[in-house]
């Protein structure tokens, strides 16, 4: 049974669609009218405020935190400056991963990492050594995503953060509202856009705060179905989605090593050693057999595939999960597509997919399995460069 | 968006010899010209305006507010165009209307949503036989809809022709329509010929559903909801593509000059040229055949084939000259109907309008707004019109898009777009007074808008208003017809514009049409001037 996040007071009133679904052991809206649309179309011409809150966050202090935390993920954080966060991942011995998130420097020994899952265990397993503490904050922060290209115009009119000063990945506590927060130039939906955290019994004034501030700019509280587009036009994976943690597969074939997910620009393998760094090193030397790879799938095939049964085509408008197989041109399966969405704003239908290497490289056309009318037939797709979407204003 | 360094456009051509000369640097002049030098032509637009778009343009005309001056919703832009020409990449961004709003004086008005339980419980507290038939009313209209997409897309089919590849084309279109059910086919007959009041009067007994439902059949025309004709249009709001789904209308972000400004940005990404502040002053015909354009400055510039984005009347009558043409010819074009009778008003606001039936922002006003109370208003308004007169208490068709496009306006404020029906190019007192009767023509708009927001008059903080003679001076468009020449259908397909022209190609050799007088007509589609830039592209002229 799901519990509230600490926005819930505001968000469950707002839910006027009662579409709720558990993340991470939370009650979250997935659209809060019966559509998600206003709501992407918000986070993509506006500013969209999504309760990110059910993250696993922990809090990583000592003496030895930065080690800590470069020994057990593939990222020497100890080179982030104070104020910084980066994005990586972490793997078991074997190389495969265990989870993504984001690593904050608070202070000098001072770090959090958020995670997909519950992670507070296995952390513990690897501290013996280090002088370190962990804290799993996760049900003491409540946070909020605001995004979208008037993300930073929202912010400015009701925060003291140095905005203008805010780098891409970096972040600074402030004041919003009259409550102290920590405020980070990050997001999940790959546009300009900012993360509040805040204490969760300091929640609400927080959501008040940057509700009244936003609604000038014409920010509406956004969820999860709209944010799924937005990541996946911004080409981010999901665990649980596009990979399986490697806790939770059964068999190897179910895992993923960094360098397949795309994420071996994170891995920094020459240093002290760190959880998976054998595997790893040998995984890059040998290159990875499978590829994450972005796909357009090719629409007037598609629409000829409807206009055969006399009917329009039919995008379906939110974003899907249930894999599709992936095919040669012409020939045999060669991968699968975890997850995809219509894009309204590139007006193309886009798909993350996991396929032998050989067949990853941009520009290859493959072929895509789709049903239309109970039929399962096959469309061309292109892989193509990730992400999708790539605003400049994201970073500048 | 794709960002350049250079410029979009210049005010001087670089050249004195081009492939080809687009005259009017409109959203079907851009579409034309990007195909073309998409195929490798040189091409050249040239606009009299300063800024692109023609009546598909943006222009911020009081500080922080843009407004979408005359044409302010996309719907029927091509979704081929799009993916052809790349113009999600060139900054084309369409966010659907969420719904259709009929404020009244008494009750909170009636709301259609794209949700249909919604929109049926709205309907139920009027009608609650209607509410039911709407869905199967949609049903309909969508498989005629499908049909009609055949037509918008190909070149119209001549039925005097008996060159195999017409006959093939119209035994086409007839299978298209054999396929349909009976009752379909005899459905779109009624549509063809019937009034829009008659029309929905086979489907719906409730009044209040039905008279916002047929001002769409009198938008841009000189015709009353009761004439015969104009139920057809009522199509065009099925017809509407946005992401491959039949729906209807979107904003365009920025305005509508964005569309235009993404057609041209994918023009110039294809080697296209584009000046602005170049007037055209007539298109130079020698032995019958068009040799290029002399500009206003005097300059002369010489093409291959040169096209006309302007209407008919513009492109004949005033840019090559009667003595160009055929008696007979001419005699059709000056018959071609345009009959303006419609205008816009342009609203800055300091706060959102508030309106009385349904208090407050919510969504009821991120979509259409119709001031369509009763048949009897707009048969009131369509009387006025008849005798010379505008509507004192006119249709009019509201839009707030800066409720969903922060752009283009500052935080908190807004744009209000009114189209106004009816405002009769040819008022009483002649055409050329209405620079005198603007001001009560505007007044009378606002005032009525007023009657359902009590407060408008004091947050407004600067207004424009465009009379169909506006229309003329400054957008080049024959007695103010927003699409080139009325939308009856006498004046469609094969009829568009004169009979016997209706490919794109004129009279005069060398010399095109690409745009909203040509089929399949006005709105801001696109297709006008893709289909004259394949047409001419299949000749040997360039």
């Amino acid at each position: 049974m799901p519990i509230p996040t600490p926005f819930h007071e505001r968000t469950a009133p707002l839910c006027t669609s009662l579409r709720w679904k558990e993340w991470a052991g939370y009650y979250a809206v997935c659209s809060f009218d019966t559509s998600h649309e206003r709501e992407y179309y918000a986070l993509r011409h506006a500013a969209g405020l999504i309760d990110v809150s059910p993250l696993f966050k922990y809090e990583v202090t000592g003496p030895d935190a930065g080690a800590f935390l470069a020994h057990v993920t593939v990222k020497d954080v100890r080179k982030l400056a104070v104020g910084q966060s980066t994005y990586l991942c972490w793997c078991d011995d074997r190389g495969f991963v265990v989870d993504d998130g984001t690593v904050t420097r608070f202070e000098g020994d001072v770090y959090r990492l958020t995670a997909a899952e519950p992670s507070w265990a296995w952390l513990l397993r690897y501290a013996r050594g280090f002088d370190v503490e962990i804290e799993d904050s996760s049900g003491r922060i409540g946070a909020l995503s605001l995004q979208g290209p008037f993300a930073r115009r929202v912010l400015a009119d009701c925060c003291d953060a140095d905005l203008a000063q805010m780098k891409f990945f970096c972040g600074q506590r402030a004041d919003l509202g009259g409550t102290s927060v920590w405020v980070s130039r990050t997001g999940y939906t790959g546009d300009l856009g900012y993360e509040v955290w805040a204490a969760a019994d300091q929640a609400l004034p927080v959501w008040d705060a940057l509700i009244d501030a936003g609604r000038p700019h014409g920010l509406e509280p956004a969820a999860l179905d709209a944010m799924d587009i937005t990541r996946v036009e911004a080409g981010f994976i999901m665990n649980g989605v596009d990979y399986f943690s490697a806790h939770h597969c059964m068999i190897d074939a179910q895992k993923s090593t960094p360098y397949e997910l795309g994420l071996g620009w994170t891995v920094q393998l020459e240093r002290d050693p760190f959880v998976g760094q054998a595997a790893l090193q040998a995984e890059k030397r040998r290159g990875p057999s499978r590829k994450l790879a972005g796909l357009v799938v090719d629409w007037d095939e598609y629409e000829a595939m409807f206009n055969e049964h006399d009917l329009p085509p039919d995008v379906c408008s939110h974003a899907w999960r249930d894999g599709v197989p992936v095919y040669a041109k012409g020939g045999r399966q060669i991968g699968k597509a975890t997850s995809g969405a219509w894009s309204p704003l590139l007006k193309q239908n886009l798909a993350l997919a996991d396929l032998e290497a050989e067949f990853a490289a941009v520009g290859t056309k493959v072929d895509f399995e789709v049903t239309v009318e109970y039929e399962r037939r096959r469309v061309t797709a292109t892989v193509s460069r990730k992400p999708f979407y790539d605003p400049e204003r994201k970073r500048s | 968006m794709e960002t350049t360094t250079e410029p979009l456009t210049s005010t001087q051509a670089s050249k004195r010899h081009y492939d080809a000369i687009i005259v009017g640097g409109g959203h079907n002049g851009l579409v034309c010209a990007a195909y073309l030098a998409k195929a490798g032509k040189d091409v050249l637009v040239l606009e009299r305006r300063h800024v692109l778009g023609g009546a598909a343009v943006s222009e911020e005309l009081y500080p922080g507010f843009t407004y979408s001056v005359c044409s302010y919703v996309v719907s029927l832009f091509r979704p081929h165009i799009i993916r052809d020409l790349d113009l999600a990449k060139h900054g084309l961004d369409l966010i659907p209307l969420e719904a259709s709003f009929l404020p009244l004086h008494e009750g909170e008005g009636l709301c259609r949503w794209s949700d249909p339980h919604l929109t049926r419980r709205e309907v139920e507290r009027f009608s609650k036989k209607d509410a039911e038939t709407l869905p199967e009313f949609s049903m309909a209209m969508s498989k005629l809809a499908r049909t009609a997409k055949q037509v918008i897309d190909n070149p119209a089919p001549d039925p005097t022709s008996l060159d195999p590849r017409e006959l093939i084309k119209l035994l086409r279109l007839g299978k298209d329509m054999q396929e349909l059910d009976p009752d379909l086919q005899y459905l779109n007959h009624k549509l063809m010929t019937m009034s829009a009041v008659d029309f929905l009067d086979l489907w719906f007994e409730n009044e209040t559903l039905k008279s916002p439902m047929s001002v769409s059949g009198i938008i841009g025309t000189f015709l009353g909801i009761r004439s015969p004709g104009s139920a057809y249009v009522l199509l065009h709001h099925y017809m509407g593509e946005i992401d491959g789904a039949f729906r209807s209308w979107g904003f365009s972000r920025g305005g509508t000059g964005q569309v235009s400004l993404s057609c041209a940005r994918a023009a110039k990404s294809f080697g296209a040229e584009i000046v602005t502040q170049s007037p055209v002053a007539k298109i130079e015909v020698q032995n019958g055949r068009a040799k290029g354009v002399v500009l206003a400055n005097g300059d002369e510039l010489t093409a291959k084939v040169v096209i006309s984005g302007c209407d008919p009347r513009l492109t004949f009558m005033g840019l090559v000259g009667e003595e160009h043409l055929d008696g007979e010819f001419v005699k059709q074009i000056t018959r071609y109907k345009f009959r303006g009778s419609s205008g816009k008003v342009n609203l800055a606001l300091d706060s959102l309008p508030d309106f009385a039936c349904r208090p407050g922002a919510g969504p009821h006003l991120r979509g259409d707004i119709a001031i369509a109370p009763s048949f009897e208003y707009l048969e009131r308004a369509y009387d006025e019109a008849k005798y010379g007169d505008f509507s004192s208490r006119p249709y009019l068709n509201v839009v707030i898009p800066s409720l969903v496009d922060p752009t283009v306006a500052p935080p908190g404020k807004h744009v209000v777009s009114c189209f106004v029906q009816y405002a009769p190019y040819a008022i009483k007192e002649g055409p050329e007074h209405w620079p005198q009767r603007r001001e009560a023509f505007g007044d009378a708009v606002v005032d009525t808008l007023a009657e359902y927001c009590p407060g408008l008059h004091d947050k407004i903080l600067h207004r424009q208003v465009l009379s169909p003679w506006d229309l003329e001076q400054e957008f080049g468009l024959t007695e103010g017809n927003i699409f080139h020449g009325e939308l009856s259908l006498e004046q469609l397909l094969f009829l568009r514009p004169v009979a016997g022209w209706s490919r794109y190609k004129t009279p005069v050799k060398n010399l095109w049409m690409c745009a909203s007088g040509t089929h399949p007509g006005g709105g801001i589609m696109g297709a006008p001037g893709e289909l004259a830039a394949k047409s001419l592209l299949s000749t040997r002229e360039l």
